[in-house]
């Protein structure tokens, strides 16, 4: 589905249903260079069970137009704008890594529009480790092996996204080699990790937040440790939180836990 | 960065894709010889056959045990994702069949396996497939046999039997430039020799009959995809590119950034087609794996004496392999493959097609047969055998001469390998003698 945003034009993935009028809506965001397929599984699930769901790209990754946002908040600002030029008054948000953030801005920036927010793989500060941020300016493909690395927890994972048979770890590194190549004029990569450790905003948006809250992490997850959490849980006393046994890429290495921790919750009124 | 998080090559070869089985403790690779699987709900088994969830509902599509084998080659190939066949063949078929249809075109490398020629070249084109074959050794000659309905390049990474080194960086290059996937078969060069995607191949098959499982027990075949080549970007492949009315009307590339060429050779061929590999093949092509490294390790130092034994005697007049200085694929092999350009290589003697033939009668630890890849050593006649559909100008074109015998070095002592080759020699000598 493409959407016409004043940033560009917007790709979003449907889940495999065209859109259904009076349907809730499911937002969903990726991380630093990645694009809607890390959410496959949870996309079709989702858009099976009563939603419309909108898994985009973000603003000049894959195969949306545009170019990237320098900050996170600028990211929940050009979300906002393509839920309005879609029509979406009111969604359920669910955001994986930096798009957790980005979830979280929005939840701020319109408190009334975010019905619910699952923050996924989430922490505050999200700092990326120097050597880690210099690499994907520098280094990219030493960045990404690194950072496929840091995502996986085991070398065994369960029949996942794109199906059995599938090597999280070699599909994770083709999938960022081609957001990165997606985007000839930006470094996509060295300019998400940088909206992520520069990214100040969250005891603001958090104290804005009025919808219900869920943080969904990994127990072995090595980018976004779930003891990195606690200033949001500690900020949101009241949000809930579920504990995937799996690395910083929990849809593709736990997509069923993963799934169950968002469904049905994300839809409950 | 290595380590637990991210292990070499031989940890891969033991673990990928396995853990102890959380049910029963089991360490090795459970074998699942089960054809279905049990739905927990109603639900469940609509989103399972609506890829809504990830596993297994039927062994012809998927199966615990073989999924474990695609993710290991994988893992070893440096892939997104991999996809088990019955055989090589079928794996061949089924990815030319996933991205082709009558009134496209192959550009192949003329050095191929008899068996990939004789379905390039006899049996698709009647199903409106046409492959143009070429020097593997002549880059520019693949590019003069691009057509407007060109969809692949094809070789063979070290070609069958001549061993001709694909130089896989140019023609990766020149596939690319032309909005073309490059596929390799690396049957004789397994990713312990060479990883082809490191050098632009885009979808890599094996003949795992051979050493990948390695004991001459199993026929399969296995096909991985770098999930790096762009199919939409291309243009030149609607089956992955538009709605697909057998599944859904499922846009593969929508689907999945990467890997959507596996999952509609799945979601197509494996269904529709349906050569399957059965779980207890695939569970002894695992076995075989395992010890991939140690076995690849021994081919070559074993290849490395029965070459260089071959190399200086009087009896022989050439030997085919890439180690040697006046191989045209030496200079490419010491770049590309390191390790060793495979144990399969061929050598002519001097002499008649009798004393070949009293040859291979007089070997004792060679056994005669269409295989390689094998633990034991093996000889074979490749005009008589394997390439005997192919005229006398196409063996010729592919460096087989009416002599020429090819060997599979196995895993036995080196000295005992030369031993039996010596007396062989010595036979066909006095075959010779009137």
């Amino acid at each position: 589905m493409k959407i016409a945003c004043p940033w560009g034009v917007a790709y979003a993935y449907t889940g495999g249903r065209p859109w259904v009028d009076g349907q809730p809506t499911v937002l969903l965001i990726h991380g630093v260079l990645n694009d809607h397929s890390v959410w496959i599984l949870q996309s079709r699930y989702l858009a099976h069970h009563g939603c419309n769901v909108l898994a985009l790209d973000l603003p000049g990754h894959g195969r949306s137009g545009g170019r990237p946002c320098d900050s996170i908040q600028a990211y929940a600002a050009a979300m906002l704008q393509c839920l309005d030029a879609a029509g979406v008054d009111t969604c359920a948000v669910a955001g994986h890594s930096m798009g957790s953030l980005i979830g979280l801005e929005m939840a701020a920036q319109a408190p009334t529009r975010v019905t619910r927010l699952a923050m996924v793989a989430t922490a505050y500060p999200m700092r990326v480790a120097p050597a880690l941020l210099q690499a994907a300016q520098d280094d990219p493909p030493r960045a990404m092996a690194m950072v496929t690395t840091f995502s996986h927890s085991t070398l065994a994972p369960p029949p996942s996204a794109l199906g059995p048979g599938t090597w999280t770890h070699g599909a994770l590194d083709a999938l960022m080699r081609r957001v990165l190549a997606s985007n000839t004029e930006h470094n996509v990569f060295a300019e998400g990790f940088k909206a992520c450790d520069s990214y100040q905003g969250a005891p603001e948006a958090l104290a804005q937040v009025r919808c219900p809250v869920r943080l969904v992490l990994g127990t072995r997850d090595q980018m976004t440790p779930p003891k990195a959490a606690a200033s949001i849980q500690a900020a949101l006393p009241q949000a809930d939180t579920v504990l995937v046994p799996a690395g910083h890429a929990l849809m593709t290495e736990a997509p069923e836990a993963t799934l169950r921790a968002l469904h049905p919750w994300l839809l409950a009124s | 960065m290595a380590g637990a998080a991210n292990p070499n090559f031989d940890t891969l070869a033991l673990h990928a894709g396995a853990q102890p089985d959380p049910t029963t403790g089991a360490r090795a690779v459970p074998l699942h010889l089960s054809t279905s699987f049990v739905f927990r709900s109603s639900d469940d088994a609509a989103s399972l056959f609506n890829q809504e969830r990830g596993g297994h509902v039927y062994s012809r599509i998927s199966n615990p045990t073989n999924a474990v084998l695609e993710q290991r080659v994988a893992a070893l190939e440096g892939a997104c994702g991999a996809l088990a066949f019955a055989s090589g063949q079928a794996a061949l078929h089924a990815s030319i069949t996933t991205l082709l249809g009558a009134g496209d075109h192959i550009v192949a490398s003329r050095a191929l396996y008899g068996g990939s020629h004789n379905l390039l070249h006899y049996t698709l084109p009647r199903f409106g497939i046409q492959t143009t074959f070429v020097d593997p050794n002549q880059p520019d000659a693949w590019r003069a046999a691009l057509q407007p309905n060109t969809r692949l390049f094809f070789g063979e990474t070290v070609g069958n039997p001549g061993n001709d080194v694909l130089d896989l960086e140019t023609l990766a290059a020149m596939a690319h430039e032309a909005g073309l996937p490059l596929m390799v078969d690396a049957t004789l060069t397994p990713p312990w020799l060479l990883q082809p995607m490191r050098y632009g191949a885009d979808l890599v098959m094996h003949s795992a009959t051979k050493f990948l499982s390695g004991h001459g027990t199993v026929i399969a075949g296995v096909v991985s995809d770098s999930g790096v080549f762009d199919w939409e970007a291309s243009g030149k492949f609607p089956t992955l590119s538009e709605p697909y009315e057998g599944f859904h009307h499922m846009v593969f590339t929508e689907e999945a950034t990467v890997g959507a060429f596996l999952l509609r050779a799945r979601r197509e061929a494996l269904r529709d087609f349906g050569a399957c590999l059965s779980p207890h093949s695939a569970w002894l092509v695992l076995q075989g794996l395992e010890t991939l490294p140690l076995r690849m390790a021994r081919h070559m130092s074993n290849t490395e004496r029965v070459v260089e034994f071959l190399a200086a005697h009087p009896m022989v007049q050439r030997v085919g392999h890439p180690m040697l200085p006046d191989h045209p694929g030496h200079a490419l092999a010491k770049r590309l493959l390191p390790r060793g350009a495979g144990s399969v290589f061929s050598f002519d003697i001097r002499g008649s097609r009798a004393q070949g033939m009293a040859l291979i009668e007089a070997l004792q630890l060679f056994s005669h047969l269409a295989n390689v890849g094998d633990a034991r050593s093996l000889v074979i006649h490749p005009a008589s055998t394997t390439h005997f559909r192919m005229s006398d100008a196409d063996l010729a074109a592919a460096g087989i001469g009416a002599g020429t015998i090819r060997l599979s070095i196995g895993l036995e002592d080196p000295d005992d390998l030369i031993d039996d080759l010596k007396r062989a020699l010595r036979a066909a000598e006095k075959a010779g003698t009137p």
